[in-house]
């Protein structure tokens, strides 16, 4: 807003040469008209906060995002000695990714608004979280049948998994993990404590299995929300 | 009756780091395969030199009674070729496309060491589906 008054200001300084001659009511309409064909073009944002956040380029490259990914694996997988610190490692990289989209989706799609409820946040990462990271809504979303904590995401083909295959000798290791930090970022920040964890899950009739994004929220997630109903 | 009898991928340096074969015709074992390679790769290297063409990249097609063998190499140095019957056409295309699957589930996995072996899942299943989609088309011919 800030911003607005100013330009008007500065117009106000270069145009009073040469209208001074003129009624006050015309200077003042003058003064408006030109306001509203600048508000248009008005680029200069002097404060960052005034700035309406973009939209941001809907698509990336599938081919460097995937050349990008590879390497961030095969570095982990220099610093670690087992599968499962690599698994973690990997988590950790995305748990950062999941802070800043939750912070980025909440301003921009839901108007500043962030769910509170389990159903709404699990929803919201189904789709608004998936939609914007991968292009799609993920396939399903259920809950689990043997605990009352347990939800689980499940992806026929995750993207980031499109060109991986894992060794055999590194078992049921998932670069799903990735993934997996990213809705445990978004979860936990969103005031919803869960462990979440990337499972390949073989499918009848399919040559490759789909994976599985296990979410398993902490007893307090629970509690809040019986008493909540 | 298959086109396709072989198919072989060697890296920079002439090693063979991808072998599998269709069909029962030119079936050969491991040892044989590794020396066919590496002739293959020095072959190559020759008939760069000896080409009157200035600029040769190297023999892409031999022709000879029983087969013909059609050779692509990318920018990196990786030969791909296939050995196939006689007069068999549209390999290029196959080659290609072998190649586009090659640069995206073996150099796009972070588990797979450059100039080893191929051991992937994903490349054998897709290129699978590509010899046999080639087939069928082939057959349609």
């Amino acid at each position: 807003m800030s911003s607005r008054i100013n330009d008007y200001n500065i117009f106000c300084v270069v145009g009073s040469d040469t209208v001074r001659n003129r009624s006050r009511s015309l200077y003042a309409e003058e003064g408006s008209r030109e306001k509203m064909i600048g508000a248009g073009k008005m680029k200069q944002y002097t404060n960052v906060l005034d700035k309406p956040l973009s939209k941001g380029r809907q698509e990336v490259s599938l081919s460097g995002f995937a050349y990008l990914f590879s390497e961030l694996v095969q570095y982990n997988q220099t610093q670690v000695d087992n599968i499962g610190e690599l698994e973690r490692r990997l988590e950790d990289a995305g748990y950062a990714v999941g802070v800043r989209v939750l912070e980025l989706l909440c301003h921009r799609e839901k108007g500043n608004r962030r769910e509170t409820r389990l159903l709404g946040i699990l929803s919201f990462v189904h789709s608004t979280v998936w939609k914007v990271l991968f292009g799609k809504v993920a396939d399903s979303l259920e809950k689990g049948t043997e605990h009352e904590d347990e939800y689980m995401i499940s992806e026929k083909e995750l993207l980031v998994n499109r060109f991986i295959s894992v060794p055999k000798d590194m078992g049921s290791f998932n670069c799903g993990a990735f993934v997996a930090g990213i809705v445990r970022g978004v979860l936990d920040n969103a005031g919803f404590p869960a462990v979440v964890t990337a499972h390949f899950v073989p499918v009848d009739g399919q040559q490759r299995p789909r994976t599985t994004i296990l979410i398993k929220f902490a007893e307090e997630v629970l509690r809040r929300e019986a008493r909540l109903g | 009756m298959a086109a396709i009898y072989s198919l072989y991928i060697i890296n920079k340096s002439g090693g063979l780091i991808f072998y599998k074969d269709y069909g029962l015709q030119g079936r050969m074992d491991t040892n044989d395969s590794l020396r066919l390679a590496s002739l293959w790769h020095s072959m190559h290297a020759i008939s760069q030199q000896l080409s009157p063409i200035p600029g040769c990249a190297g023999i892409e097609l031999l022709e000879a009674d029983t087969f013909d063998l059609h050779c692509f190499q990318s920018l990196t140095g990786t030969k791909f070729f296939v050995v196939s019957e006689p007069g068999t056409q549209n390999m290029e295309n196959l080659l290609k496309h072998i190649y586009e699957l090659y640069t995206d589930y073996v150099l796009k996995n972070p588990f797979y060491e450059m100039e080893m072996p191929i051991r992937c899942e994903l490349f054998d299943i897709n290129l699978a589906q590509a010899i046999q989609k080639d087939r069928v088309s082939y057959l349609g011919r």
